[in-house]
């Protein structure tokens, strides 16, 4: 008996998929309202479960956020202690430098001002003192005998000598006033001194005073970090973003330079260590040349964090000032070695290739391997061994960038964490969304598929809701207690699909529920009213 | 201690993406010469053949050259063999020495009367096995013509030819075969089907002036 014969239960076929379509739409009306809890209760489930996972993605956002903020704080106040403290060491250096010589200066000027006055004074014009014999011409010249020719001819000679002694002190005033100018002419480098010693210190003043105006500016700035203000935030993010990117560029151009490097130095590499051993399926000779530079970067490194220029490791920045000037010797020395060492290879490779190209020109028949172009080869030679010298300290600076990539790229993975985090966390919420109304649609298709039976269901209600009515109207008091109790079970059946309240189709649902546990419930409540 | 993981991290990523190339395998070269009759005619451009090989060679590469004689299967008929020195420079100096050895053989060399190709094949499967090196390639420069002589037995031997790759070079066509093409096609055919029920992969390189595919397929 096959399953399509089982499937028949009249012979005519079409029957046959009409009776079970009946059967299949009672089947399905009976199983309604369980079918529905089912489906709604599945999907209130998941749009709760995917709530509560968005909802602690938010948190986890919420936290990283949080964190993120506090680590871009704590850089920002670091690198403004840094910067006002670098500062303060100019200013303390500059004090030092001014302030040192100041006593000296103050000598000197001292010193020049006294030449000054004593200059000043010198130069002062004394008035001459009047002869102290004028008195006695005045009392000849009142001898009243003026016609005595005795008296002429004292009075002549008193002329004489008058006229004589006032040539005499013209001339020495005329030499004193010419000592005076010689004299204030001596004052006048004096004056520019002072005036250059002035200007100084005034130009040294004027520094120090911008100088001030930096420190307060970045102590603001140092201030506001501290408070942790949103403007701190969002210029400390922006600032670490765009020194990623900038660390990145240079970062790139060092991985540049450090290839060139690799490929100068591999090659001659195979002739100390082999051309033919392997570490983890790679050359030797290559990882030997690839070992050695990363020691010159690693001795950059330690050599900039010797010199402070970085901070990347605390364990060096502590060293007291003798020990860090040794280690700053010391990498110095291994990296000037190591430069040697590169430029040593590089021209080995150079005479490799000569020696290669010669054997591949006899192999080839080509003849005289490679001698054309011999006066012009020292060129080469001589910029290979150059760049396998100069690229180790080149290198060296590498610490600078790479320390600027290491701090940014945390706050820079944690603004790529956040957004992350938010868009998880939307598509959860949206997820839940979607599963509610998903649970919804599927009640909606449900009822679709059984339409005919509620189609019957609803007319049949309303046929029921329509003979209480007109059974009120006549004015028949005992089945008004029945109207009451069937819409008291009416209610109870909507109240049991509460989750469905918002849509139409849900609370017909509801009001269909009345036809199984509906009614069961009226009953029970008939029974408790009728009780009370 | 975060920024050192990152350093470290950082440094790994440049070693794994970086630079260094992965070592390829030693190889191991094998060339048969066939010297019978009037393939010693041939005999320079097996030279240019030595030379393109030599020049593809790298530290560690093992290169033996022989002859295909009345008894191919001894040691005898090997005119060079090497190593190449770890040393690249060392290395550049025995290549010119080999190339030095072949050129005395080419001109001294006196044309054999009968052709033992699986004997010289046998052979170079023996050192090559020996060397154990990566790759292992035999060359095999003749007409493909087996001669031997009576009671020479070689038709009842397996060859055991598993990772080996077999060429065949310049193999040229007999007056025979230009009568009958057949006889040269069924020479090949018998020489490929061969080399592949012993295990090995066949190839046959006929045009000497495109010799780069000649080890290209372990290159890449």
């Amino acid at each position: 008996m096959s399953f399509s014969e089982v499937l028949m239960i009249v012979p005519n076929a079409f029957l046959s998929a009409v009776i079970w379509l009946i059967i299949l739409a009672v089947l399905l009306y009976l199983a309604r309202s369980p079918v529905h809890r089912v489906i709604l209760s599945a999907s209130r489930a998941l749009h709760r479960a995917f709530r509560m996972a968005a909802f602690s993605v938010m948190r986890a956002e919420g936290r990283l956020s949080q964190r993120n903020r506090e680590v871009l704080l704590a850089a920002g106040r670091e690198a403004a202690e840094r910067m006002v403290e670098r500062e303060f060491d100019r200013v303390d250096a500059t004090v030092h430098r001014e302030l040192a010589g100041y006593p000296e200066l103050h000598r000197r000027m001292s010193e020049e001002i006294t030449a000054i006055e004593e200059d000043h004074h010198n130069s002062s014009e004394v008035p001459p003192s009047p002869p102290g014999w004028t008195e006695a011409v005045d009392a000849v010249a009142r001898i009243p005998a003026k016609a005595d020719p005795m008296v002429a001819n004292v009075l002549e000679d008193i002329h004489k000598s008058l006229v004589k002694a006032h040539e005499k002190a013209t001339v020495e005033y005329r030499k004193a006033t010419s000592q005076r100018h010689k004299l204030l002419e001596r004052m006048r480098p004096h004056w520019r001194r002072l005036q250059q010693k002035v200007n100084l210190v005034d130009k040294n003043i004027e520094g120090l005073l911008e100088r001030s105006k930096v420190i307060d500016r970045q102590m603001d700035e140092y201030q506001e970090t501290i408070k942790g203000t949103d403007r701190a935030v969002r210029m400390l993010s922006s600032s670490s973003l765009s020194q990623f990117f900038i660390s990145l560029l240079v970062m790139g151009v060092a991985v540049g330079g450090a290839t060139i490097n690799f490929y100068l130095i591999a090659r001659p590499m195979a002739e100390m260590v082999g051309g033919t051993s392997s570490i983890a399926g790679y050359q030797t000779a290559d990882i030997a040349a690839l070992v050695i530079i990363f020691v010159e970067v690693s001795m950059g490194l330690f050599l900039m964090e010797s010199l402070r220029v970085t901070r990347l490791f605390p364990v060096i920045g502590a060293l007291s000032d003798r020990q860090r000037h040794r280690m700053i010797g010391v990498t110095f020395a291994i990296l000037l070695a190591l430069a040697s060492v590169e430029a040593g290879l590089a021209y080995m490779r150079e005479i490799l290739m000569q020696q290669e190209l010669a054997t591949q020109a006899i192999l080839s028949g080509s003849g005289d391997g490679g001698e054309a172009g011999a006066s012009i080869r020292w060129i080469t030679t001589a910029a290979q061994m150059g760049l396998g010298f100069v690229l180790p300290f080149a290198l060296v600076f590498v610490a600078i960038p790479l320390e600027t990539f290491v701090q940014s790229l945390r706050t820079v993975l944690g603004l790529i964490a956040i957004g992350t985090l938010r868009t998880l966390a939307f598509a959860l919420r949206l997820v839940a969304s979607g599963s509610r109304y998903l649970g919804q649609l599927l009640v909606d298709l449900y009822d679709l598929l059984i339409f005919a039976p509620l189609w019957v269901e609803g007319k049949l209600s309303e046929r029921r809701e329509g003979a209480p009515a007109a059974a009120f109207a006549t004015g028949g008091s005992g089945s008004a207690g029945g109207g009451a109790s069937a819409s008291a079970g009416g209610s109870r059946a909507r109240g049991g699909g509460r989750s469905g309240s918002g849509k139409s189709g849900t609370s017909r649902s509801g009001g269909g529920k009345s036809g199984s546990g509906g009614n069961a419930t009226g009953t029970e409540e008939k029974t408790e009213e009728g009780s009370a | 201690m975060k920024r050192l993981l990152t350093l470290s991290v950082l440094a790994v990523s440049v070693l794994v993406a970086g630079c260094p190339q992965k070592a390829p395998p030693e190889r191991g070269v094998y060339l048969l010469i066939d010297t019978s009759g009037t393939y010693t005619k041939e005999l320079d451009k097996a030279q240019r053949i030595i030379n393109y090989i030599l020049s593809r060679m790298n530290p560690g590469d093992h290169f033996a050259v022989a002859r295909i004689d009345t008894g191919s299967f001894s040691e005898k008929d090997i005119v060079s063999r090497t190593t190449f020195d770890d040393r690249p420079s060392t290395a550049n100096q025995q290549k010119r020495q080999f190339r030095r050895t072949i050129n005395n053989f080419v001109e001294e060399v006196k044309p054999s009367q009968y052709t033992d190709i699986t004997g010289g094949v046998l052979q170079a499967t023996e050192w090559l096995s020996e060397v154990n090196a990566g790759q292992k390639v035999i060359l095999i420069f003749s007409d493909l013509k087996e001669d031997l002589p009576k009671g020479y037995v070689r038709d009842d031997i397996t060859l055991e030819l598993s990772g080996f790759e077999v060429v065949a070079l310049n193999v040229t066509k007999l007056r025979s075969d230009i009568v009958d093409p057949r006889k040269y096609m069924g020479r090949l055919d018998a020489w490929q089907k061969r080399v592949t029920q012993a295990g090995g992969e066949w190839r046959v390189i006929n045009d000497l002036d495109h010799m780069t595919g000649l080890f290209k397929a372990k290159d890449e």
